[in-house]
């Protein structure tokens, strides 16, 4: 069943998207990430103009965060506070991103800028979180415990102190500004959520527990995604609904069978499957890059 | 400057006035719905002739054309080890779409003279004055932008897909891809005979989004701000929707 979406101005298989929806629902359940970052490849991969698929998808992430606020909101793991706070800086990342994105959009580069983002981005997050799960299953085997350090860096020596009690934090607030405004940025330009800079970047720079990370993470996703859907929207047209209705139906129920597969499992393989899959995304954009391609030649309609 | 070329056409056909294009089409409407996935229009049609047959091959050549608009063509070349857009060329004007099929190849059925008047065969059919200047070999933009379209089903060169029957009927028809966009689809018929156009009859396919379709699109251009706002209503509707199911199941 072929469907024609309106924006696009394609005409593409229902089931399809339905089933990519699905696929990426699966993995997002399983390891806990909004799936941006293979959502919007995938729909490269299929024929959707770039611009499209970076505004299309930011609209499916305002959905399946708020799908995964609402648990965390019960379990009362969303520190609102920090939230708002990376919201803040994630805004103003935002607006910057879009400004970036038209300016290379009409520069013809966009693809450019968006792949290089990819291939950077997923291959230092996927090494990192490969290296990291390693050592962790080896410190299991051996029986010994993390170490668990919270010292004082240069973090601590910044001013505008501010008191965050969910996640017992009393720290500045301009490292939170600045996280937020870069993952703000990278939203804009990949068409991501960018949890997966984000939760790292909460965990290892911030120091935030856990349990109330991939909560406030979400929350924040929520409000910038929305902001950059809204740009996206107003400025370039390109949020296609249909093709945003097809992928959530396939997404939200992808989803909720993923997290059954990922209670399953335990932690440390989750993390480096994940980071596998990270960096076999990350190997096949770079490849991209990197081998002449079979089409030097390419179309944008319209005028520079 | 129009008129005189309104005079050499009429003396150009003034000789071969004896025979004359009658032709209709299967449908002049396109309605693109959400489940449109190509149209195929079959355009046929006559030889009115008052006068003993003339002597030469006669042929039909039919051209649909899309709506015509800028294009920018972008080159990639290595840089610093990855591929990257370099050069660029910006094409007047080309058909979004262009369908050319004759009942023998275009060389035979048109002389160049006529193809340039008319801008017949693709090449002619993409308006690239001036692109020389924007950069060294502006030609293998052009081909480039023919090649892609091409292949993407967008512009079609059909040869002997015409077929004529006791060189009076003829009939044909073109496929209308499914990544089709809106706007009038100038179809044009001319009869030749060795080489030379002696009449042409000219009609138009409007292709338009309906309904759905194209209620989504005006209020994504027209009312931008309202459609994010829906785009966004819908998504927080349909992510709490899902979260209150999946919860009502497992409760």
């Amino acid at each position: 069943m072929t469907i024609y979406l309106p924006i696009a101005e394609v005409s593409v298989n229902a089931f399809l998207l339905l089933g990519m929806g699905g696929l990426v629902g699966v993995l997002s359940g399983m390891f806990g990430i909004g799936g941006g970052f293979l959502m919007t490849p995938l729909l490269f991969f299929i024929g959707i103009p770039p611009a499209v698929a970076v505004a299309t998808e930011a609209a499916q992430i305002v959905a399946s965060s708020f799908s995964g606020v609402l648990a965390h909101v019960r379990r009362k793991t969303v520190d609102f506070r920090m939230g708002t706070v990376l919201m803040i800086g994630g805004l103003v990342g935002a607006g910057i991103g879009i400004a970036i994105f038209n300016m290379l959009r009409q520069m013809g580069q966009v693809d450019l800028l968006v792949k290089l983002c990819y291939v950077v981005f997923l291959g230092i997050i996927g090494a990192l979180m490969f290296v990291e799960s390693l050592r962790a299953i080896r410190r299991l085997r051996s029986g010994k415990t993390a170490p668990r350090r919270r010292q004082r860096t240069w973090i601590h020596a910044l001013p505008f102190k501010m008191k965050f009690r969910t996640s017992g934090l009393y720290i500045s607030v301009i490292p939170p500004l600045a996280v937020g405004a870069l993952v703000g940025i990278l939203a804009a330009i990949m068409g991501v959520g960018g949890g997966f800079i984000m939760v790292p970047a909460m965990i290892y720079l911030l120091g935030m527990p856990t349990k109330v990370v991939v909560g406030t993470s979400l929350f924040q996703i929520i409000f910038v995604t929305a902001f950059a859907t809204l740009l996206h929207a107003t400025t370039n047209f390109t949020v296609d609904l249909g093709l945003a209705l097809l992928l959530l139906i396939g997404g939200v129920i992808g989803a909720q069978v993923g997290a059954r597969i990922g209670v399953g499992m335990k932690a440390e393989q989750l993390r480096i499957l994940l980071a596998l899959l990270v960096l076999a995304v990350c190997g096949k954009l770079a490849l991209d890059l990197l081998l002449e391609p079979a089409e030097i030649y390419s179309l944008s309609v319209g005028r520079f | 400057m129009r008129l005189i070329l309104l005079l050499l056409c009429l003396m150009a056909a003034l000789p071969a006035r004896a025979e004359r294009v009658v032709a209709g089409l299967s449908q002049t409407h396109v309605a693109i719905t959400t489940s449109f996935s190509g149209s195929e229009i079959l355009i046929f049609g006559a030889v009115r002739r008052e006068a003993p047959l003339p002597e030469g091959a006669l042929h039909v050549v039919v051209t649909v054309a899309g709506p015509s608009g800028p294009v920018t063509v972008r080159r990639k070349a290595r840089r610093l080890g990855i591929w990257v857009n370099t050069e660029a060329v910006e094409i007047d004007a080309a058909p979004s779409f262009y369908a050319v099929a004759s009942t023998a190849p275009l060389s035979e059925a048109l002389s160049q003279t006529e193809d340039l008047r008319h801008k017949v065969s693709i090449p002619r059919a993409i308006r690239a004055v001036g692109t020389a200047a924007q950069a060294a070999d502006a030609e293998s933009f052009v081909e480039a932008l023919i090649r892609i379209r091409s292949s993407n089903g967008l512009y079609q060169v059909l040869p002997g897909e015409v077929s004529l029957t006791e060189d009076t009927l003829f009939r044909t028809s073109v496929a209308l891809p499914a990544n089709l966009t809106e706007g009038d689809y100038q179809t044009r018929i001319f009869l030749t005979r060795e080489g030379e156009v002696i009449d042409a009859f000219e009609t138009v396919i409007a292709v338009r989004k309906v309904g759905l379709e194209r209620w989504t699109y005006l209020l994504a251009h027209e009312q931008p701000l309202l459609y994010g706002i829906l785009s966004l209503a819908i998504a927080i509707a349909a992510g709490w929707g899902a979260s209150a199911a999946f919860r009502l199941i497992r409760g």
